[in-house]
């Protein structure tokens, strides 16, 4: 069963902002070995023709954040609280129904895996039209004329000809593709991006990137785009959210959370990042230990068995005491901000080359 | 995690560790038949995975070997290790060929030359524990070190950073990095002198990843153990390799020492290669003033690769020369000692914007050219 509480007393004023709002969204899924907490109150907000980008590392939560929001989940193992508020509608609520009027024409999804997000069954010009004869109430031949066209505009040669064509026929490149196309045909408002370039060779990455950058600006939707790739995070994103263990531990533009970061986690994860240009001869600095299990997260913060900062925190703080994340450029952690700041440019920076 | 590795003393003398190959292969190939036809399958074509390729790795040199995917890199280290029978060239281990040699001749061999596999959670028995998978390999060899094998599978776990008390434990236990761990862990149990290392830690996250390129760069250097590192992230490759090798469908299209192919490349797929790489600028302004090359399209098929230079069909300079003549891999003008190209017509030795990008990508090339009208 799918329970759904609303959040007690959410404070006044941080009612939806943004075009996409999430607010304190907590999902757990009843697993053999108890409840895992996956997400665990994150709140942001995506505004029309801006990029959120959000980084973390397998089982961050970043994933399901999105899989609630499209309500891809398995509602009789999970549990939701919060509100996730698109356009003005509430969608942790919204009925099977409702949901299906919004996938594929306002809300749109890529994958990671094209090989098994298409379907080895129809051709790509039928998946293609498929949505758009769905949502718009197209004839056929005006839903396949579309998939050409869309076909065409993310640079499938000779499309006609192509739209005719199998998956398998396709190289993974081009069914990133056709998956672009498939999400774009609706001209949807919000595009959710899960990790769409992992399972791609870099120079394909790059062409894909500067793709979905361009179609941006020619569609101005709202991206969501999902990576653990900081690089690609740089590249593509406006804002940057960084989450951690289900939780976002950092906020801010992509200048301030990769120029001036305040979370020790995302130092560690700037830090254990080899660059092209970074200096050879000092070894990586990585994160000690790894991410804990979301069956029983650690108390207080999250991150604070992993973190080197933790004894520049007066008492027990970081054990008993969860930081919480404020809602435009900040860091959930217990530091000061002067401490912050100091920390970065005395002792990570200088690392970083 | 221990961070101090407790490890013997290096082995091999200075004059050992000189530039004397461990590792020489030559004109290097393999083709896989591509079956076809009905009822009677017959060999209808070949997959060029590796197409003569040349290269040595010296006494406890780390030797990167980078490339996209389905260029040949996994295969050349698989040809290496001679899990796979080379279809021809020959493949020489301290001055023994052993390009065919048989199974009793390469027993010995085998034991010096270990592989890392990519993937943690399929490469090691889970029906095992730990302690019989790192034994494994000295039980097959009948190698019964000083104070028994037990004792040196817990040194190699310490060794990697392991707990010896998880001796008994199985691999299903542990996480990926730690896997990967153990992994490391078997390979070095036999004292070997070469270690091919296929996309080591590329499953596994960025935080985990740096723990492990940090444990093979300490293995490397403190036991003096030669690394074929295959990856194909450039930026671990840079960080872990003294020289490296950049392959095209089954070709080694430029190698040379890791400043050179890093900052003076001068084949045009390594100049893209580097370009595509996405990077975090920390300081403003910065990094901007790289090259961007976007090439159009995928690799080629390596069933029919083209003709000439097999980069021909996706390369901003190709001309006719390119597809009649293969561009042999050698040191053209202006590159240092030991830095080979195989290219007509290369770029100049930098890695900085040219005032014009390169995009070859028609969609791209399109959606750009309307921003611009």
């Amino acid at each position: 069963m799918t329970t759904v509480t609303k959040t007690e007393g959410a404070p006044a004023g941080t009612g939806p902002e943004g075009f996409l709002s999430v607010r304190d969204l907590s999902v757990r899924f009843a697993t053999e070995d108890g409840v895992v907490r996956a997400v665990d109150g994150l709140s942001f907000d995506v505004e029309r023709g801006r990029t959120l980008g959000i980084v973390g590392e397998s089982g961050s939560g970043k994933s399901v954040t999105n899989l609630t929001i499209l309500g891809l989940h398995n509602p009789r193992t999970t549990t939701i609280d919060g509100e996730i508020v698109l356009d003005g509608k509430e969608l942790v609520t919204a009925t099977e129904k409702e949901m299906e009027k919004l996938r594929g024409n306002k809300v749109a999804m890529i994958f990671q895996d094209p090989l098994t997000a298409l379907s080895p069954y129809y051709t790509v010009g039928r998946q293609i039209a498929e949505p758009f004869m769905k949502h718009t109430g197209a004839s056929k031949k005006e839903g396949w004329a579309r998939a050409v066209e869309m076909l065409g505009k993310v640079g499938i040669p000779n499309p006609a000809q192509r739209a005719k064509d199998y998956p398998h026929q396709f190289s993974g490149g081009m069914r990133q593709r056709a998956m672009i196309a498939m999400a774009l045909v609706c001209d949807p408002d919000l595009l959710i991006a899960d990790e769409p370039t992992t399972a791609l060779d870099v120079t394909v990455q790059a062409q894909i990137l500067d793709l979905l950058k361009d179609l941006q600006q020619e569609f101005g939707s709202a991206i969501v785009f999902i990576t653990h790739d900081l690089g690609v995070i740089a590249d593509m994103a406006d804002d940057i959210m960084v989450m951690y263990a289900g939780s976002a531990v950092e906020r801010g533009t992509v200048d301030e959370v990769l120029r001036a970061p305040r979370h020790p986690y995302t130092w560690g994860l700037l830090n254990s990042m080899p660059r092209l240009d970074s200096d050879l001869s000092a070894p990586l600095a990585p994160i000690p230990g790894s991410p804990p299990s979301l069956l029983s997260p650690p108390s207080g913060c999250r991150f604070h068995p992993r973190c080197a900062f933790r004894d520049r925190v007066a008492g027990d703080r970081c054990v008993t005491e969860r930081p919480l994340l404020g809602p435009d450029r900040s860091s959930a952690c217990h530091l000061t901000a002067e401490q912050k700041r100091t920390i970065f440019a005395e002792e990570i920076k200088p690392r970083l080359g | 995690m221990k961070e101090d590795l407790v490890l013997p003393a290096p082995r091999g003398t200075a004059a050992e560790r000189e530039r004397e190959p461990l590792l020489e292969v030559s004109g290097l190939t393999k083709h896989f038949p591509v079956k076809g036809g009905f009822p009677i399958k017959r060999t209808v074509g070949q997959v060029q995975a590796v197409d003569g390729i040349d290269l040595s790795i010296g006494v406890a040199e780390s030797f990167g070997l980078v490339g996209e995917s389905g260029c040949g890199k996994s295969t050349t280290g698989r040809l290496i290790t001679r899990l796979l029978e080379p279809t021809g060239g020959t493949i020489s281990y301290r001055g023994r060929d052993i390009t065919h040699a048989r199974r009793k001749q390469l027993a010995p061999v085998r034991s010096e030359i270990q592989m890392i596999f990519q993937d943690p959670y399929s490469s090691l028995n889970p029906r095992q524990t730990v302690g019989k998978i790192i034994s494994g390999p000295m039980e097959i060899n009948g190698i019964d070190p000083a104070g028994g094998r037990e004792k040196r599978v817990r040194e190699l776990l310490e060794i990697v950073g392991l707990n010896p008390e998880h001796y008994n434990r199985f691999p299903h236990e542990f996480s990926g990095g730690q896997r990967q761990r153990i992994g490391v862990a078997r390979a070095l149990a036999l004292d070997p002198k070469l270690i091919v290392a296929d996309e080591p830690v590329s499953a596994l996250d960025v935080s985990i990843q740096a723990q492990v390129v940090n444990l093979l760069q300490q293995v490397q250097r403190e036991l003096g153990i030669a690394f074929l590192f295959i990856a194909h992230d450039l930026a671990v490759v840079r960080h872990f390799s003294q020289r490296v090798a950049v392959m095209y469908l089954g070709k080694i299209i430029e190698i040379g020492d890791r400043d050179s192919i890093y900052t003076r490349p001068r084949h045009p797929y390594t100049h893209a290669l580097l370009s595509a790489v996405p990077e975090v600028t920390l300081t403003e302004g910065a990094g901007r003033n790289r090259e961007r090359i976007r090439l159009a399209g995928d690799v080629p098929s390596p069933i029919s690769p083209p003709s000439g230079c097999r980069f021909r069909t996706r390369c901003w300079k190709a001309q006719d020369k390119c597809a009649t003549e293969v561009p042999p891999l050698v040191r053209i003008e202006g590159n240092r000692e030991g830095h080979l190209t195989a290219c007509h017509f290369p770029e100049d030795p930098t890695i900085t914007d040219r005032g014009e990008d390169i995009v070859l990508d028609p969609a791209l090339a399109a959606l750009e050219e309307t921003d611009q009208g």
